[in-house]
């Protein structure tokens, strides 16, 4: 039996008309509870919003709707809810920019003493709130084992204030605050933070990376971490047409390019080890990923490659592929 | 006037119309799939592999036969224009569009499905000279149509070419029968052994309110070169014809055949069944030139035939061939270069194309015939009112595929042609092309083969040289069509949608874009796998 018999028609689509209802994804099931409605103020083609929906909705699939949401200040929570309007369809609190890990530590307190046990609880944030803001709170949370599923959706820089740079900000892009000036133009190299394996290394039961790419792989991994209790940790890559300087009818194609030139590996660690990756099907350099970026157009002229940095995000790609096993065969 | 913030409502978002920031909308499109574009029968190939795929081969097949009678015979003979325009060539290989509609066919005759019923009765008669594939096919779409269809056929069988033409080897006969008997019983009358000598006294007559000529071409075309009297000259459409006869044609231990066409092939074939030790096809041209499909051409050769390129026939006494080498001139034409050979030949069989008899029309008016053809106008009728045609005897490719669709169109132009009434202007979708796929969805998928009797010990018997595909085969082939062009509710464009402005409408009805609330970012088009979204610019 060939593989389009055994996977019929579209194994890498959302939905399949062709296989059972059990077994399709959330997102292209009607009944998805759409936790973030029509009508939010995302920009067009927002990886964040794509990616957030798809996160709680499946969290609200898990836990049957059982679920509290916490939400840092920015990005997903400016457009989501200006006063009196909420794009939410699920309980939802807001309070500071660095401390919703710490909120949802007390949320998750309040439902166990309360004897509410089956009421569960996700913190989220960008990038901003999540490796500066909030490092001390999440840190914290991590490190006391809080029952919650934290999650980052990472664009890369602060993109609600006007594109400043994060410490997720990548080598060369260029931000508000990493111009295109000087002989090394854009966010400086080796700095930043690789916050998964961060939380690694807290040894908390789960830690797991995401995109928007992958919507199935996505809703496994967030149906999995609500299978479990104690600190989880999931890092969703979600690309920004703003502050990325994309089509937003790239937003897809940039988040599948960053996993398939190996920039963005995508990975499962339980207990501090890596227990396993998502393979790269179709391996690309990773010019392909950046120049569809302005924030990276410097590093090209005429679209050729003219700075000696291309080779260094190259290795960095090459490093991740050799550290996580992208190209290997699959484990199970 | 109340202050801003409490004109919005409370706990919701649904009062932002977000649909005012766009500026282009996706709109949901059919186009045309590449491989019913290439179908000269005009199959609706698309959604007939898109029902076997949920496995409702029963209506699979319905929508075949809507276009084609004959699925079982052309899912083996076709030489499947659909699939050199299939779009899975970009990722590895055609769809296997023949073996599927085989495979539906064989399972129709297994399982005796039927003809839908004919519509109520038209009072209207029509008349069908010949019964190969033109003709039946417009017999039976006139016949289901309700009109009283009465075909008169010179010889003793029914199927033309496909019987007398087309060896059974590749087209078992009781497979040729079954399909045929199916439009048979649709009503219609069948007068074997009626040669129509004067059409134009028969249309006198009356009785037939029109007329489908089908009359093919079977006359062979004849060389000229000198032979004594003993030599035996024999032609390829005589030879074939005479494999359906009680007596089998003897033609000796050592066979030349003359012409590098299929039917060169087929003769060349059916001499090496017949028990021909070595078997020589003469051609003029290179391979690269021969009109052959490259396919028989490898079938043949695996049946150790010899094929002598760039050699024409010179001479023919006794036994004794003489072959005169050739040489392509810049314009690809065989020129003579003075250097012969000999070799011994038992019978030669001319295989150098046909020529249609067309006395029978001498003396009915209007028609303009040219290059031995009738001319015909795009509703396939002749300068004769009434009077229409198809199939090799009108300017074609002389194919059964061909034949198949001048039937079916001839047929709804006597349609309206009876009842006067003016064609409906044809609307034809804009070609889906492979740019406007989005291949990463698609998993990689082999092509399953038919598979194929070893040469040598298929050239021994007349069985069918060629097995169909199990029903997991088939049902694994059809899955590998992208559906170019054309909805197949995966879901993509729901799922990914960041502003939820795509609504679901349930299986079979496809999807509606929320416009209130899409903001016009197109990835829903750009993540649509088949190409079925375009994004038109909004007015203003």
């Amino acid at each position: 039996m060939n593989n389009a018999l055994r996977n019929p028609k579209g194994i890498y689509t959302i939905g399949n008309r062709l296989v059972d209802q059990k077994e399709r994804t959330i997102q292209s099931s009607t009944d998805r509870c759409n936790a973030l409605n029509c009508g939010h103020r995302a920009c067009q083609g927002c990886g964040e919003a794509l990616g957030a929906r798809c996160v709680v909705d499946a969290a609200m699939r898990a836990t049957n709707g059982q679920l509290i949401v916490v939400n840092a200040t920015g990005c997903l929570e400016v457009f989501s809810t200006p006063y009196p309007e909420t794009a939410w369809q699920t309980a939802w609190v807001h309070s500071l920019f660095g401390n919703a890990p710490a909120v949802a530590t007390g949320v998750a307190a309040a439902m166990k003493i309360k004897g509410r046990g089956e009421v569960r609880t996700l913190a989220q944030g960008g990038d901003g709130s999540t490796t500066d803001i909030g490092f001390g709170c999440l840190s914290g949370m991590f490190e006391r084992n809080d029952d919650v599923l934290y999650v980052c959706y990472d664009n890369q820089a602060y993109m609600n204030t006007g594109v400043q740079r994060s410490s997720a900000t990548p080598p060369a892009a260029r931000t508000a605050t990493t111009p295109t000036m000087g002989h090394e133009p854009g966010n400086v190299f080796g700095t930043g933070k690789n916050l998964p394996l961060l939380a690694m290394a807290h040894q908390i039961p789960y830690v797991a990376t995401a995109t928007v790419s992958d919507i199935q792989d996505l809703e496994a991994k967030v149906t999995k971490a609500m299978s479990m209790r104690g600190a989880r940790y999931l890092h969703v890559l979600v690309p920004c047409p703003l502050g990325w300087g994309s089509l937003p009818r790239h937003t897809i194609t940039l988040a599948r390019l960053a996993v398939q030139c190996g920039l963005y590996p995508l990975f499962e660690a339980e207990n501090g080890e890596v227990t396993g990756s998502t393979k790269i099907r179709q391996h690309v350099p990773v010019e392909n990923y950046l120049q569809l970026q302005k924030r990276f157009a410097h590093l090209f002229k005429n679209g050729k490659a003219v700075d000696e940095r291309l080779a260094r995000m190259q290795a960095m790609a090459d490093a991740n592929i050799r550290r996580f096993n992208l190209l290997g065969v699959e484990e199970n | 006037m109340k202050p801003f913030a409490t004109v919005l409502e409370v706990g919701s978002s649904l009062s932002n119309r977000t649909g005012s920031w766009r500026t282009e909308r996706p709109v949901y499109v059919h186009r045309l799939p590449p491989c019913n574009n290439a179908c000269p029968a005009g199959e609706n190939i698309q959604e007939w592999l898109s029902l076997v795929e949920q496995e409702k081969y029963e209506d699979a097949w319905r929508e075949i036969v809507k276009n084609n009678p004959f699925p079982a015979i052309m899912g083996r003979v076709c030489y499947h224009p659909c699939e050199n325009a299939c779009n899975r060539v970009v990722l590895e290989s055609p769809v296997g569009i023949n073996s599927v509609e085989q495979f539906l066919g064989d399972k129709a005759i297994k399982e005796g499905w039927a003809f839908d019923k004919p519509a109520k009765a038209s009072g209207k008669k029509v008349l069908v000279i010949g019964s190969g594939p033109a003709g039946l096919s417009a017999a039976y779409q006139l016949a289901r149509a309700g009109h009283k269809v009465t075909i008169k056929e010179m010889l003793d069988k029914t199927g033309g070419m496909l019987r007398f033409g087309i060896p059974q080897y590749r087209l078992p006969r009781d497979v040729l029968d079954a399909e045929i008997k199916r439009i048979l019983d649709l009503g219609v009358e069948l007068q074997l052994n009626t040669k129509e000598s004067d059409l134009a006294a028969t249309m006198e007559k009356g009785g037939f309110d029109a007329v489908f000529l089908s009359a093919g071409a079977h006359i062979a075309k004849l060389a000229s070169f000198p032979t004594s009297d003993n030599a035996r000259v024999l032609d390829a459409v005589s030879v074939l014809r005479d494999m359906e006869g009680k007596t089998k044609p003897s033609l000796g231990k050592r066979v030349v055949v003359y012409g590098g066409g299929n039917t060169a092939l087929d003769v060349a074939r059916t001499a090496k069944r017949l028990g021909a030790e070595t078997v020589t096809i003469v051609y003029r041209r290179n391979r690269e030139k021969m009109p052959a499909h490259a396919f028989e051409v490898d079938e043949a050769l695996q049946e150790n035939i010899v094929i002598k390129y760039l050699s024409t026939i010179k001479d023919y006494q006794k036994t004794t061939l003489t072959l005169e080498t050739m040489a392509l001139d810049e314009k690809g034409w065989p020129q003579p270069t003075g250097k012969t050979e000999t070799m011994e030949a038992d019978c030669v069989v001319l295989a150098l194309g046909q020529d249609s008899d067309l006395s029978f029309l001498d003396k009915v008016s209007g028609l303009k015939i040219a290059n031995g053809v009738l001319e015909v106008d795009a509703q396939m009728m002749s300068g004769h009112p009434g009077l229409f045609a198809g199939g090799d005897m009108v300017p074609s490719s002389r194919t059964a595929t061909v034949g198949i669709g001048h039937g079916k169109k001839a047929a709804r132009h006597i349609d309206l042609w009876l009842f006067k009434q003016e064609a409906p202007a044809e609307v034809k979708n804009e070609i889906a092309g492979s740019d406007r796929l989005n291949t990463w969805y698609y998993a990689e998928a082999q092509r399953t083969e038919r598979k194929m009797t070893d040469g040598a010990k298929r050239a021994g018997t007349f069985d069918e040289v060629q097995s169909g595909l199990s029903q997991d085969e088939a049902l694994s082939e059809a899955r590998r069509c992208l559906s170019c062009g054309n909805c197949f509710e995966c879901d993509n464009c729901y799922g990914v949608c960041p502003d939820n402005a795509i609504k679901k409408l349930g299986a079979g009805k496809g999807f509606e874009i929320n416009l209130d609330y899409c903001k016009g970012c197109a990835l829903c088009a750009t993540e649509c796998p088949c190409g079925s979204i375009d994004m038109v610019p909004e007015e203003n």
